[in-house]
């Protein structure tokens, strides 16, 4: 194992273009421990909670459910398995309101907690995984349900498995924690810092060795330390660097941290990997020690419950399933009705419908803001192309000119100005002094651009299925046609081939006369003995 | 779309997209920095040039936000964000004070008219507009009534006889000067046009500056007028209201040009600080070559749109025809300014300098 690499430059930080300095709301929620919520007496545990594909249902309803047991078995390689939560009785399997952007709803498990939390069997801890096969750990880390905990929720063992071809040279932990209001992963850091370098260990043994870099954004002076402090105990300083970047936002973005931390930007439509580089969560890496050293599955996770609308902002630690109205009610409920409950930063959060949603993987904050926090921006006026949007935009693009082509529908024009690029951060509709609500209309063009390449598809298949009916139709008539002239060749050329047929046919044909004559004659007889 | 359909209590709101805070940017913000940015440089031509200058802004304000109003009316869409956003009054103020402070009031009426009607709203109001409205109001009168355009008062201390407050409202609207004071009393070509004056006749620069109008390195008075208005260029600057790219640009160009010149034949071509700071240079690099809606809106291609005003100001000034250029220079390009936009997109994030994925 190639432990050592000469590291570059120590401390070396690199800029992303654009960011903006937001206030950052922090000390409202971190000045408290993370608190751990009780069972609540009902769990809705949704089936999918990652990028991928659904898990498939594992229990029937009615069983009795033990805490971690497996609950649906990832389905396909790009897939996370779901566990209990707690134990008690599986209700029901049911659609429910789920945490997405769309408010819709979604299969969930539904369990009545029995507040007994009894354990099932979990397997055994993996404590000397660096003798273990690689293929081993990563699959006790996928069947654990471990995904990016960040917020995009990307299984980890599936990013931990970047091929034989592609040599992993850094490995970056995220935890710069850019989003206003959020602390979760600042308090996971301060609390757990041992358990998250204990992860980062076992990434760093599963991804052969690359040098870990951690990037902690300097607002978070306690969660530096409390890192550097558990890095001094380890084994792993020879490999591993924490790194203090400057507060921005978006320098939590993965490609952007990326950037302040190895200077590589990680090419357009490409996944890290390309460039040799794995991100991942603190949070996650927490989660890999938990599933590796302690045979744990992803059940819990930290949840900041803040906002001016609350009236005891602090972190939780709740069980995946938990009702977000619990969550608020346990921080003391409403000081003032919220404006908007959001899941997730007041950046890129989406805005709840239903209180009732569960805390999901990606769960990592639950904001109620008040009126002041979040005013009504007013009426979109019209873009006076003063350029902020493009000054602070990291990804460099031209945000009003998209803008100006999304409004027109002009997809063509959208793609040239390279819509895949933005990463929907909003930090051109922040600065925006026209308030128009710019992300909204790049998730607008990038949905219509994906419903015509839907449609696109669509019509090829169509198209395809068409041409093949065609081709089909044309066989058919063809084989049609050769079979009536081959029968035509064939009555034509062969009468006398086939004349004893006939005759056989004939003889049968007389003999059934007879039969039939010789009937009626004895019928005849049979009558004028009748009438005598 | 199902939203919030479950059964329940819930919040029922419509979903907007992140982000969700409250943003402390606006337009009318932006505007009023402006105005406050203006104010020194405005200030100081009171000081110089008398009440003319306050008494056309009031009249071209007044006049705009008429014609503003008036439009949105016809054009049945809601009046008060139109005038609440005070992009009219930046037009109106920028216009008045680029205009000779005697001019007629129905000049100013006529110019203000066709500024907002025409140039701005007829293209569809704030944001759309291809040309700097103040300036298509200005030249449009300037080729009207060139005369009229181009009578400037003498700086205060130059001038025999400084008009009142009521001398001056009865010069603009009723045309009458104040009795036993003629124009030659009051008057006095601008520097730049007694410059191309002198030159015309064949004077040599050193000969030139022998005459009571010149100051320390423009024309006086002038000159402090231009200082003042680079204390509210570098306001903007500071605030973040504007970026440095366009006015530096075309300030450093139109050194570099009349630089050469004046180094090749320094007795026809005067010193790059006599352009910098004797006509509207410094007010059109910071004020208006700087409007966003016209202007350039990528890096390069500010630099490129800065940097040609710079030029074009230099070539129309010593080679052109009327002796300042700022109005047309930056008229010009705002033509070019959808053009140069498109050539000069910067390099996006994760994609090689020539555009093509990696």
């Amino acid at each position: 194992m190639a432990a050592t690499h000469s590291l570059p430059s120590r401390e070396r930080l690199w800029k992303f273009h654009g960011g903006i300095h937001v206030p950052d709301e922090k000390s409202l929620s971190n000045t408290r421990p993370v608190e751990v919520m009780p069972v609540p007496g009902r769990l809705v545990i949704p089936l999918q909670q990652h990028i991928g594909a659904t898990a498939r249902p594992a229990v029937k309803v009615g069983e009795q459910v033990l805490k971690g047991q497996l609950l649906a078995q990832a389905e396909g390689y790009v897939s996370a398995s779901i566990h209990a939560s707690s134990s008690g009785t599986l209700v029901a399997i049911e659609p429910h309101p789920v945490p997405h952007p769309s408010g819709l709803s979604a299969l969930c498990a539904v369990i009545e907690t029995d507040g007994e939390d009894t354990w099932a069997e979990l397997p055994e801890p993996m404590t000397h995984y660096a003798q273990l096969d690689a293929s081993e750990i990563r699959e006790r880390i996928r069947w654990a349900g471990v995904v990016g905990l960040g917020g995009a929720s990307f299984p980890t063992s599936v990013k931990l498995n970047p091929g034989p071809d592609q040599r992993i040279r850094t490995l970056i932990l995220n935890g710069a924690e850019c989003e206003p209001y959020i602390t979760c992963d600042d308090l996971l850091m301060r609390e757990r810092a041992g358990d998250i370098l204990a992860g980062a260990r076992i990434m760093h043994h599963l991804l052969d060795g690359p040098r870990i870099l951690i990037g902690i954004e300097d607002n978070k002076p306690e969660a530096i330390d409390a890192m550097r402090f558990a890095l001094a105990e380890t084994d792993m300083r020879g490999y591993t660097e924490i790194r203090a970047i400057p507060t921005l936002y978006p320098s939590g973005g993965e490609k952007q941290l990326i950037r302040i931390l190895t200077g590589e930007e990680v090419p357009t439509h490409a996944i890290p990997a390309r460039i040799g580089v794995v991100c991942q969560n603190v949070g996650s890496a927490a989660a890999v020690a938990d599933a590796v050293l302690e045979g744990r599955p992803l059940i819990s996770r930290i949840v900041t419950v803040t906002g001016r609308a609350i009236v005891e902002p602090r972190n939780l630690e709740v069980r995946i399933g938990t009702p977000v109205s619990d969550l608020i009610a346990h921080c003391g409920g409403y000081r003032e009705r919220p404006r908007k409950l959001v899941s997730g930063g007041p950046m890129m959060g989406f805005e709840i419908a239903h209180p009732e949603i569960p805390v999901t993987k990606p769960t990592n904050c639950v904001l109620a803001l008040t009126e002041t926090e979040a005013p009504d921006p007013g009426p979109a006026l019209a873009c006076i192309r003063c350029g902020r949007c493009a000054e602070v935009c990291p990804a460099k693009l031209l945000p009003q000119q998209l803008y100006w082509h999304a409004r027109a529908k002009d997809l063509d024009r959208v793609q040239d100005y390279n819509l895949f690029d933005c990463i929907e951060c909003g930090c051109c509709a922040q600065v925006c002094p026209s308030h128009i609500p710019l992300v909204q209309y790049y998730r607008y063009a990038k949905n219509e651009v994906w419903a015509r390449e839907e449609e696109k598809r669509k019509a090829e298949l169509a198209r395809a299925r068409h041409e093949a009916k065609q081709v089909r139709l044309e066989r058919q008539e063809r084989e049609r046609k050769a079979r009536l002239r081959q029968k035509k060749e064939s009555l034509e050329a062969g009468p006398a081939r086939s004349g004893s047929d006939q005759d056989a046919k004939k003889a049968a044909i007389e003999a059934a006369k007879q039969r039939a004559a010789a009937k009626k004659a004895a019928a005849a007889k049979a009558e004028e003995t009748d009438d005598a | 779309m199902c939203r919030n359909n479950a059964a329940g209590t819930g919040m029922s709101t419509t979903l907007v997209s992140s982000p969700h805070g409250s943003r402390p940017n606006r337009v009318d913000r932006v505007m009023q920095e402006v105005l406050l940015a203006l104010v020194p440089g405005v200030l100081a031509m009171i000081w110089f040039f008398g009440w003319g200058v306050l008494v056309n802004i009031a009249l071209a304000v007044a006049v705009a936000v008429a014609a503003e109003a008036a439009v949105m009316r016809v054009r049945r869409r809601p009046i008060r964000p139109a005038i609440g956003d005070y992009s009219a009054v930046v037009t109106a103020v920028l216009f008045a004070i680029s205009v000779p402070p005697t001019l007629p009031w129905w000049m100013t009426l006529l110019g203000m008219v066709f500024a907002i009607v025409l140039v701005k709203q007829l293209y569809g109001g704030i944001g759309y507009n291809p040309f700097n409205p103040a300036m298509a109001g200005y030249v449009f009168l300037l080729v009207s009534y060139p005369v009229a355009m181009t009578t400037w008062l003498a700086p205060g201390m130059l001038a025999e006889h400084s008009l009142s407050l009521m001398e001056s409202l009865r010069l603009i609207f009723a045309g009458a000067l104040p009795s036993g004071i003629e124009w030659d009393a009051i008057s006095a070509a601008t520097p730049l046009d007694a410059m191309r004056g002198k030159l015309d006749q064949g004077l040599a620069i050193q000969e030139i500056r022998l005459s009571p109008l010149w100051g320390d390195f423009g024309g006086r008075g002038w000159e402090w007028i231009a200082n003042w208005f680079l204390l509210g260029g570098v306001y903007l600057l500071w605030r973040r209201i504007i970026t440095w790219h366009i006015p530096v640009s075309m300030l450093s160009a139109l050194a570099v040009a009349a630089g050469v010149f004046w180094l090749i034949d320094p007795t026809t071509h005067p010193f790059p600080a006599f352009h910098l700071f004797s006509g509207a240079a410094i007010l059109g690099a910071f004020f208006i070559a700087t409007d966003p809606v016209s202007a350039c809106t990528t890096r390069k291609g500010q630099l490129l749109f800065g940097a040609s005003i710079g030029i074009l100001v230099f070539v129309i000034r010593t080679w052109g025809g009327y002796p300042d250029a700022v109005a047309f220079a930056v008229l010009l390009m705002n033509i070019a300014a959808p053009t140069i936009d498109h050539y000069t997109q910067p390099r996006v994030f994760g994609h090689t300098r020539d555009g093509v994925n990696r």
